[in-house]
């Protein structure tokens, strides 16, 4: 055996099998999505799907160009890409574009590329490296708050944009910090404060503190050993202040169309007239997703055959809301495979990153697992109804270069670790 | 343990996006279709409605062609609005305000700009119709009815409402459907099946072409013409006569079942029903309730039969054996059957009537006696009645005869279910003596007692009455083939036949006799009552004459009603005999008896009660004859016929 097939035979072809049918069949759909009946042309520049083609080829240049850098490099490099991807962050408010009300992209040319995209894999990097330093102990509150820093910092600047769907993204670190000893008490607040919140809206402050109250003193009456009342009261106060806090935000300090999403999501609106209109408005998207998806039934109206998709009902059909494409015109078959693809290549990438030698590659591993799977999670939620509205993109589906490419470099630096991984001791 | 948090996440969120795709698709989609998909546009094809003929194979109801300028407000370009308006027949104000109106409705979708053009407008606006950028002329069709008459009959055309469409999902809004007569009862025959295109849209409604090339598309299947079995002819004839009478004829086949004619007067003219005047014109018909034009009285007309229900009892009566045709039972001037009960007849005292001269006289005492004698013959009354009953209902009587006609009732044959509520124990056979004279609770429409007398004509049997003779490439249903046998032997029918002959020979009828025909016939007489400011009033009697003729080989049984006409043979008996000699001889050579019916109104017998003053009835009322000139238009009418 040759030294050169078995550098190639390192590599996890199986990952990259996946990511290829994921990008093959999200260009499919770019291309059912925006077509408009008549002849295709691939290489017609001003169709969106000519260019999607464009981005693929270019994407596999950048495969051969991270998978021949030296896996060390990554490392060795993490600080500087993180902090070349602050500059970019940084750099929109000088000289970024405004696209959609959020300043995300810079311009080049006819092109526009989004620096947040690949500002995700920089992150990986950088909390991959920090935690896995000798000197660093997660368990620390010290080097808790400063891992935190490294990962609030981007997600704040793209917060400024703004663009708060891709900071919802970083919430995946919290799966990597966790995975890696990060204190049990930060999920069983995490999952208290998204419970309270969410009764807090649906079923009203009083009945949140009313059963707060009732679980906190059932909780302290079965102490064997009764300590003082000020633990239960400070628990009691903190969550009376937060659920009013919920209330308040929801009802003065959330922009109206956010607060709309949330009122369709959890059915808070009982007029009738009003739900009506919110249809036709506000949650008019959901609705004609919603309405393509179903109308797909089992088997799919079939490629480049779905009335919706070409008709146009769906607007953002080729971004955001490229899944209800793949429901209108692969039907449940096509939908259920793609979810089965999806949750396939994050478990595979959960697999490797298990099996590393070292921490840093695991973390990693770990990063881009968490990332994809929160884009995954919020993107065909939010189309299929299941949370509110986020806007999100769907990896390899959604149309957008700068989105290819950052998810390409995402997962192709953690193939090279991974093939890499025989070389650590 | 923390290894799993993100794998088992990821588990689950792939198991719940599965549930929420399979309530999405699977159940959500199972509603779902073509129809209701709001990214399809429906385009129908209308096909050509069926064409109806009558028995002679005289075109009735043809199809013409009805033009609407259509306008698409966005694709109107700047035009010479003067030209446009002359040419339109409209000023420029209506110009400006159907246009904003067409484009407050919408922008990009056709709306009718001028309904209905008359066909010298469209000629000349088809010609410079191409000037003017996003307006656009519609071909529509609508009915076309070739004669005045009918339209009781004929029925009529109009657009679907919200019933029609919960009924059948094969309606749209805005489709016509039939809905009264001919029109409503053979619909489907008559308007085919209309063809769908499935045509792509975008979300602004713009085309985006064909859906699937066209392959879910169907082609629209042309309305089949048919030929009904009325004789325009006679029925014109029967119309005229009826002018300025209330009332209903029916005249039926006896061998087949078809009904020749079907007159309900007062009517209309059945194009008054179509196009721009429609809605105006039903209004008016709809809302007159007190001529009640759109009400069929010779289907709908539920009335005491009078004597030609006697005719019935003497069936009965020697089919159960109760009386024999030489049997004679005498009259003391009516018939005494209780205590204090007596029912009056115009016999003198002390005459012998037998069965032949029971049914020539009329005898109330005759009928009485052989009705008693039905009920009684066993051992409870209640047993007879409903004996009695099931007789009477084998002739169609009291129920809807199964026809193909659109509307109709049951009338009413009591039995001792029906006394229930009045008598809950005991039951006589005297407590329902006006039965048999036709007065009591029995209740007939027009066209029951038709078939009643067309079954006697054919001594025992008829063909449920019917108005369709061919449908294109069809058969008749069964039901109208296939003779239906009432519960009386055939032998029976001839002696009360020849009773009924004796009432033109020697009775009542005498004057009505035609030459050479023999006609067998019976009068009715019919007092009714109404409620005028709740104090039950007596009006007019109604005239009443069945009959059937020749006596042998019948070709037509008819049933006339007069209503307040006062005696049988006046109105109803001079109608009858000229209906037969018109339909059997194809003229008429008593032009005196047409005249008179011709000349002679009841019209002040039907306001007199809403006059709010006392009247007078029957015998003390002044007949009416209308104008000259009224009386020529009628005449010539009636002279175009032939």
């Amino acid at each position: 055996m040759s030294r050169q097939t078995d550098r190639y035979y390192k590599f996890d072809w199986l990952t990259i099998l996946l990511f290829f049918i994921l990008v093959g069949f999200g260009w499919l759909n770019i291309l059912s999505a925006t077509y408009g009946g008549e002849a295709i042309q691939y290489f017609d520049l001003s169709n969106l799907y000519s260019k999607q083609l464009i981005f693929i080829g270019l994407s596999v240049v950048l495969i051969v160009f991270i998978l021949s850098i030296d896996a060390k490099f990554y490392e060795r490099f993490s600080s500087i890409i993180y902090l070349l991807s602050l500059f970019s962050l940084a750099g929109l408010f000088l000289f970024g574009k405004n696209i959609n009300g959020a300043t995300s992209w810079y311009p080049i040319g006819s092109f526009t590329f989004q620096p947040g995209e690949f500002a995700k894999a920089a992150t990986a990097l950088a909390v991959a490296k920090y935690v896995s330093d000798l000197n660093t102990d997660i368990k620390k509150f010290n080097d808790q708050l400063k891992t935190f820093a490294l990962i609030v910092l981007p997600a704040l600047l793209i917060l400024l944009q703004p663009d708060a769907g891709s900071t919802l993204v970083y919430g995946a670190f919290f799966f990597v910090l966790y995975r890696e000893g990060l204190p049990q008490i930060y999920l069983i607040i995490g999952a208290l404060l998204i419970l309270l919140s969410i009764s807090a809206l649906k079923f009203g402050v009083l009945a949140v503190l009313a059963v707060a109250t009732l679980l906190v003193l059932t909780y302290y009456f079965t102490l064997k050993r009764k300590s003082s009342f000020i633990q239960p009261i400070i628990v009691l106060i903190l969550s009376a202040v937060l659920a009013f806090g919920v209330r308040f935000f929801y009802d003065n300090l959330l922009p109206a169309h956010q607060k709309d999403r949330i009122t369709i999501w959890l059915s808070l609106e009982k007029d009738p007239d009003k739900l009506e209109k919110m249809k036709k408005t506000v949650a008019y998207n959901l609705n004609e997703s919603e309405k393509a998806i179903s109308s797909g039934g089992f088997n799919g109206k079939g490629f480049l055959q779905g009335t919706r998709t070409t008709g146009n009902f769906v607007p953002e059909q080729e971004t955001d809301y490229i899944f209800s494409t793949v429901g209108e015109e692969w039907g449940f078959i096509g939908s259920f495979l793609t979810v089965l693809v999806f949750v396939l290549i994050i478990i595979r990438i959960l697999i490797l990153a298990e099996r590393q030698k070292n921490q840093f590659s695991r973390m990693y591993g770990y990063s881009v697992a968490g990332i994809l799977f929160l884009h995954f999670f919020i993107n065909i939620g939010m189309v299929m109804g299941l949370i509110p509205t986020i806007g999100i993109p769907l990896p390899f589906f959604s149309y957008g270069g700068s989105g290819l490419w950052g998810f390409t470099i995402l997962i192709f630096i953690f193939i090279k670790l991974d093939s890499n991984r025989i070389n650590e001791w | 343990m923390r290894k799993l948090l993100l794998l088992l996440s990821v588990i689950i969120i792939g198991l719940v996006f599965t549930g929420r795709l399979l309530y999405l698709q699977i159940y959500q989609s199972a509603s779902n279709n073509l129809y209701d998909d709001n990214a399809i546009r429906k385009e129908f094809d209308y096909p050509k409605r069926g064409f109806v003929y009558d028995r002679n194979d005289k075109l009735l109801v043809s199809n013409q062609p009805s033009y609407d300028v259509m306008v698409i407000p966005k694709e109107v370009k700047p035009l010479d609005t003067l030209e446009f308006c002359s040419l339109l027949k409209i000023d420029k104000a209506k110009f400006i305000e159907k246009f904003n109106k067409a484009k407050r409705y919408s922008p990009r979708l056709p709306t009718p700009f001028i309904s209905h053009l008359s066909k010298e407008d469209y000629a000349v606006l088809q010609e410079t119709m191409r000037k003017y950028e996003g307006f656009y002329i519609q071909k529509r069709s609508l009915r076309k009815y070739e004669t005045k008459i009918g339209a009781n009959v004929l029925g009529d055309i109009g657009e679907v409402n919200v019933r029609d469409i919960t009924k059948d999902n094969y309606y749209r809004s805005g489709d016509l459907i039939g809905k009264q007569g001919i029109e409503a009862s053979y619909e489907k025959t008559l308007r085919g099946q209309k063809g769908i295109k499935f045509i792509q849209k975008d979300r602004f409604n713009r085309n985006l072409g064909p859906y699937k090339n066209g392959t879910a598309d169907t082609l629209p299947e042309a309305g089949k013409d048919i030929k009904i079995t009325i004789d325009a002819t006679l029925q014109a004839y029967g119309e005229l006569l009826m002018t300025n009478k209330r009332g209903g004829i029916i005249a039926i086949e006896p061998q087949t079942g078809e009904i020749l004619s079907m007159i309900s007067a007062p009517t209309y003219n059945p194009n008054s029903l179509v196009g721009r005047n429609r809605s105006e014109n039903y209004t008016k018909l709809f809302y007159d309730s007190i001529a009640n034009p759109l009400f069929n009285r010779s289907l709908q007309g539920v009335y005491e039969p009078g004597s030609p229900f006697k005719l019935m009892n003497a069936l009965i009566a020697l089919q159960e054996g109760v009386v024999t045709v030489e049997e004679k039972i005498t009259c003391y001037n009516g018939f005494k059957y209780g205590k204090r009960a007596f029912m009056k007849c115009h016999c003198s005292f002390g005459v012998k009537n037998n069965l032949i001269r029971g049914v020539q006289e009329s005898c109330n005492t005759y009928f009485g006696t052989v009705y008693k004698r039905i009920l009684d013959k066993y051992d409870n009354a209640s047993i007879g009645i409903d004996n009695w009953s099931k007789h009477i209902k084998s002739f169609g009587l009291g129920d809807f005869l199964n026809n193909d006609l659109y509307v109709g009732q049951k009338g009413r044959i009591p039995n001792r279910k029906f006394y229930n509520s009045a008598y809950p124990k005991r039951f006589y056979s005297t407590y329902t003596m006006s039965n048999a004279i036709g007065q009591g609770e029995v209740r007939t429409t027009p066209i029951q007692l038709a078939n009643m007398i067309a079954a006697i004509a054919n001594r025992g049997y008829y063909y449920t009455p019917h108005v369709i003779k061919e449908i294109e490439g069809k058969t008749l249903p069964e039901n109208f083939t296939t003779p239906k046998y009432t519960t009386i032997d055939k032998q029976h029918f001839d002696p009360v036949i020849e009773g009924m002959l004796k009432v033109y020979e020697e009775g009542t009828a005498e004057l009505l006799k035609i030459k050479d025909i023999e006609i067998v016939g019976k009068t009715g007489t019919v007092e009714n009552f109404v409620k005028i400011d709740s104090v039950k009033t007596q009006l007019t009697d109604h005239s009443i004459f069945v009959a059937f003729a020749p006596k042998d080989n019948p070709k037509i049984a008819i049933a006339v009603f007069v209503e307040n006409g006062y005696w049988g043979s006046r109105f109803a008996g001079k109608i009858t005999s000229l209906m037969i000699e018109k339909y059997l001889k194809g003229k008429i050579n008593r032009k005196d008896l047409e005249d008179w019916i011709l000349s002679h109104s009841l019209e002040n017998e039907y306001t007199k009660q809403y006059s709010g003053a006392p009247f007078k009835i029957n015998g003390q009322t002044q007949l009416q004859v209308i104008k000259p000139e009224e009386y020529q238009k009628l005449k010539r009418r009636i002279n175009q016929l032939n």
